[in-house]
């Protein structure tokens, strides 16, 4: 009984990670699988990575529109929520829980809904067909999670630590900047990293918001499928997702342990 | 140690922080000054000092934050109000003034009701599977031992694709060239051979179904994780001592224990399914015959395919906002999910 219950958990779990890993595994055969049709009709290579990297402006130009796009968010998500998460946690101002409550409601309004205003907004403020901007917009949906980990961070480190810097000598920025910071770093970490991969990983608002030269990699990819229409080479576009998956996918288990981490912190205080 | 003003700390010169004071008077003083700019309800100082302190160095510290907010946040929504009550084309850009023809224009098109029924269908599918899936794979693996670790990592995998790649991995994935979906369908006679999934209406609905609960189900089900986790253990000891069987606790203690979890990830579901666009966009471009257009694509197609209309398009912006707000608001409320302050 116990056996046949063992046995059961074995089976059912090994075809879970099969049906998981399945498609992913599929992909990486299929880029360099001979296929009639793609760049690579004969024997296993990869010939269908060199059509890629040859593709528009070369492949280099998206995956550096995809770093620039995703560095500008990471930098300004970590400025915005460790100095906002500070302040939440450390200061009684007035206009606090308005501001906390204003942070909160960037989740509740669709993005799907901003993006229309923002293509007009943009060319306002010249920041039309522009990467720094796209990084930016993505770093705004990215306030009210990280400002909720940054303030239960912040609220985690015992005030004594910058109180003593401060009977040191230090002002409350440089307190804030070598004391609280630093003693953050975990949840700086996790926030920085999801991030970067939400960033890397966006095709809707590049899609609205930049020209297909400004183009970062998961757009590139869709825009590249559509231009072959008729015939779609399904190698290159395998290869296209195998090389966009890589970096997210090594990052992704990386900082596993942080974000299980955050999803706890968050629940515990939620 | 000479302070010019009350605002003293801010303006602190640089000699007096690399030279702090260590003898005994001084450093009380500057203890005094420090817990007055801290913002602390002033235990030396007069309280309204500090308040004063604590003010403008909580709004110094929060501005960044309130910068973005301002700029790409509360401008767009002022800007999309604006924008829906006026003629505005993707190319002429702002014209006059005509509220509320482009909400006319909006509900006169048939595809408005068509899109909204579909995202409403999908929605009700996505989550419905979803759900129970994430919360059965969460009870599955969520005692930590070796091979549960694998499993749940390999089921979180997923994950760490963006909606547009697994999108096109998908596509690639249903082709019926080089698809192996397609020869296993039609193995099992669920489809007939050569037949494009994307094809037919039905197909490409349950084929962006199945492409999105394998995207989104390991995320999900490290949610529902995190909140069983929460659940002390020595409750369902004592209900075991009470000789409650497996079924008896999971309805009596996980269920209700972990309602809160379940709102919240209920709701994170039905928001982002209401709001589907990439996965769509990439598999069916909302054919065929518009069949799968969500509402959001078709605030998409407004603006850049049929209509180049950024009036019509603001229109919809507008409803889908308020709807979801309204929605979010109700499903809030009726959930008894508390607000994220502590």
């Amino acid at each position: 009984m116990k056996n046949a219950k063992k046995s059961f958990y074995y089976l059912l779990t090994t075809l879970l990670i099969l049906t998981f890993i399945a498609p992913l595994a599929w992909a990486l055969y299929n880029s360099v699988a001979p296929n009639p049709g793609t760049a690579q009709t004969d024997g296993f290579g990869f010939a269908n990575y060199s059509t890629l990297a040859n593709y528009g402006s070369g492949i280099w130009t998206y995956i550096g529109n995809s770093l620039a796009v995703s560095v500008v968010a990471v930098l300004a998500v970590l400025i915005a929520t460790t100095t906002g998460g500070y302040a939440f946690a450390r200061y009684n101002f007035k206009g606090k829980n308005a501001s906390f409550l204003l942070v909160l409601s960037v989740m509740m309004v669709p993005y799907a809904a901003l993006l229309i205003p923002l293509i007009v907004w943009m060319k306002d403020i010249n920041m039309q067909n522009s990467l720094i901007g796209v990084g930016i917009i993505l770093a705004l949906f990215q306030l009210p999670f990280g400002t909720f980990m940054m303030r239960n961070a912040f609220s985690g480190v015992p005030r004594e630590l910058e109180e003593a810097a401060m009977v040191d000598g230090c002002g409350p920025f440089r307190a804030f900047w070598k004391v609280a910071v630093p003693a953050v770093r975990p949840a700086l970490v996790s926030v920085g990293l999801l991030t970067f991969l939400f960033a890397w990983n966006d095709f809707m608002v590049s899609l609205y918001l930049l020209s297909s030269d400004k183009a970062p990699l998961p757009l590139a990819m869709v825009n590249m499928r559509q231009q072959v229409m008729g015939v779609i080479d399904y190698g290159v576009t395998t290869a296209g997702v195998v090389v966009l998956t890589i970096p997210a996918m090594i990052l992704f288990l990386s900082l596993q342990k942080y974000y299980v981490k955050g999803f706890t912190s968050g629940a515990v205080k939620g | 140690m000479v302070r010019k003003s009350p605002s003293g700390t801010e303006g602190q010169g640089l000699r007096e922080r690399l030279a702090p004071p260590r003898r005994v008077p001084n450093a009380v003083k500057e203890h005094e000054d420090v817990r007055a700019s801290r913002g602390h309800q002033g235990i030396v100082k007069g309280p309204s000092r500090s308040e004063v302190l604590g003010n403008r160095l909580g709004w110094t510290f929060v501005s960044p934050t309130l910068l973005i907010i301002a700029l790409l946040f509360i401008a767009p929504i002022v800007l999309v109000f604006v924008m829906a009550a006026t003629k505005w084309t993707l190319m002429g850009g702002q014209q006059d003034v005509n509220f509320p023809e482009n909400f006319h224009k909006v509900f006169a098109d048939p595809l408005l009701m068509d899109s909204a029924w579909f995202t409403l269908k999908y929605t009700f599918a996505t989550t419905f599977i979803i759900m129970p899936i994430a919360l059965g794979l969460a009870m599955l693996v969520q005692e930590s031992r070796r091979w549960n670790n694998i499993i749940r990592t390999a089921i979180l995998l997923p994950s760490a694709l963006g909606i547009a790649s697994s999108s096109l991995l998908f596509y690639a994935l249903y082709s019926p060239q080089v698809g192996p979906l397609n020869s296993i369908l039609a193995k099992l006679g669920l489809m007939e051979q050569n037949a494009s999934l994307l094809g037919s209406p039905n197909g490409a609905l349950w084929a962006t179904v199945f492409l999105v609960v394998w995207r989104f189900s390991g995320y999900y089900m490290l949610l529902t994780m995190v909140g069983l986790q929460a659940i002390p253990p020595d409750v369902y000891e004592a209900a075991k001592i009470d000789g409650a069987n497996r079924f008896q606790s999971f309805m009596n203690i996980t269920l209700p224990l972990l309602k809160p979890t379940l709102a919240m990830t209920w709701i994170m579901s039905i928001t982002g399914s209401l709001l589907a666009f990439d996965q769509f966009y990439v598999l069916t471009k909302g054919g065929p015959n518009n069949s799968t257009v969500t509402v959001v694509q078709l605030i998409y197609k407004y603006a850049f395919e049929t209509k180049k209309d950024l009036g019509m398009a603001a229109a919809l912006s507008v409803i889908v906002l308020v709807a979801l707000v309204v929605i979010n608001f109700f499903m809030l409320k009726s959930m008894g999910v508390n607000d994220e302050e502590d």
